[in-house]
């Protein structure tokens, strides 16, 4: 039996099985039903609401591969009261789960067409499933890209299996920091500076985009720029969500609300508003 | 290399489209085939800018010296893209030192000639300088970009 989504507003208990560090302040969870579900299934780019007793609830992405639901996958970067408390769990610790909510990346859509996937810092978190999806099914796609972009080398997410994918010949590859010293051997500069020489036809490209909203608003102008139209580039939007399910409201983003129509848009669909400061 | 490749590279090479004939020419007869092997020094901060350079392969790391932190990497180029443009502008002084991280290919260009060539043809000088306020932009953006730290601890705070 799959864990599933009965009532939204009520957590079911996950137990924490272990806990991987990432970076000094990002960690990667797995999480597996403590109610006597068998599994979460999800799809890539949704999110759940994470729970911890007594202190507080928030959106996490889903990091895990889609097609091995029995285990639950987050990664969390601990930048707040509740992040905190979810990267440093005791031995068995139970976290309440509600889930899966939003929106997914258009993996079905992109069949036939290139792929690129552009990430920034915790972004490439959310962006994992629907590159594990990419990757399980790739005789699907054209070529595919993964351009990653980081802090410092210390920063990037994910370092074993980096270099295996970097490693695959029908996957490219690229990752840059925005400083590093003398010892590193990779590229340095924005992610951006990744897409002009990244081997992708514009015109038949579906490009993912995840990261800081900044980073990802230099980063829709460069794809602009390369000529991909605007209704094949989705963005993962972030916002204060709350309720998860569209009640609550705290997460509006001009007419849409992010938890519920998104967090995953098509780009043209929400383009009016992505540059408008007040939202 | 034969002047008939060089010409070529130069041709395909994104900063010279569009170039007319004669000029491509004339970027021909100050152009020269370099190559440099990892960890060597291409330029230093300080020293005369008389050249510039397009990668024809391989990876430039862009380095400066900080206090506590030794050699911090500003930058890196990579394949079809150019290298230095303080040969454009006084003092003419290297900003950064400029180290090949792997083999590198390139062509570089002598900027000093150029300079000279743009001073009594402004035609030319003003193709040049639109090239290489492209690049200037660019890398402007980018820098600014970098300079958000975008990904530093504020980043992700909803999650």
């Amino acid at each position: 039996m799959m864990a599933t989504l009965s009532d939204p507003m009520a957590p079911s208990p996950f137990r924490v099985q272990g806990v991987r560090k990432e970076t000094y302040d990002t960690f990667t969870l797995e999480l597996l039903p403590a109610n006597g579900a068998t599994g979460f299934a999800f799809a890539p780019g949704q999110f759940n609401m994470v729970y911890v007793s007594g202190v507080g609830e928030v959106p996490i992405s889903i990091s895990g591969d889609p097609a091995k639901p029995r285990t639950l996958i987050h990664t969390v970067r601990s930048v707040g009261t509740v992040t905190k408390k979810i990267c440093q769990p005791q031995a068995g610790s139970v976290l309440g789960v509600r889930g899966p909510f939003g929106s997914s990346w258009p993996v079905e859509q992109a069949v036939g067409s290139d792929v690129v996937i552009v990430c920034g810092g915790i972004g490439l978190a959310p962006l994992r499933p629907a590159l594990y999806h990419v990757m399980a099914n790739r005789g699907k796609y054209g070529r595919v890209a993964l351009l990653y972009g980081a802090r410092t080398p210390e920063d990037l997410l994910y370092k074993t299996e980096l270099p295996k994918w970097r490693g695959q010949f029908d996957l490219q590859v690229e990752v840059t920091v925005d400083s590093a010293t003398g010892g590193w051997r990779g590229n340095v500069g924005v992610v951006t500076t990744l897409i002009p020489p990244a081997r992708f036809d514009p015109e038949n490209t579906v490009a993912m985009v995840c990261g800081p909203e900044v980073m990802m608003r230099f980063t829709l102008l460069e794809l602009e720029k390369r000529g991909v139209p605007s209704e094949n580039t989705f963005v993962s939007m972030e916002r204060n969500m709350k309720c998860a399910v569209g009640f609550c409201g705290h997460c509006q983003f001009g007419p849409t609300f992010i938890c519920k129509d998104g967090p995953v848009f098509r780009f043209d669909q929400i383009q009016p508003f992505f540059v408008t400061r007040e939202i | 290399m034969a002047t008939e490749s060089l010409e070529r590279i130069l041709g395909e090479h994104p900063f010279f489209k569009g170039l007319e004939e004669p000029y491509l020419q004339l970027f021909v007869d100050c152009a020269s085939n370099v190559r440099f092997n990892a960890g060597e020094t291409i330029f230093r901060e300080g020293g005369d800018a008389d050249k510039f350079y397009l990668i024809r392969q391989g990876k430039v790391a862009l380095e400066t010296a900080a206090p506590q932190r030794g050699s911090v990497i500003i930058q890196t180029l990579g394949e079809g893209e150019v290298l230095g443009w303080s040969w454009l502008v006084a003092p003419y002084r290297w900003r950064f030192d400029a180290r090949a991280t792997e083999l590198t290919r390139a062509i570089a260009l002598d900027g000093k000639c150029l300079r000279g060539r743009s001073e009594e043809d402004h035609d030319l000088g003003y193709e040049l300088m639109k090239r290489a306020a492209q690049i200037m932009e660019q890398r402007l953006q980018a820098a600014r970009l970098q300079l958000l730290d975008v990904y530093g601890s504020g980043a992700g705070s909803k999650r």
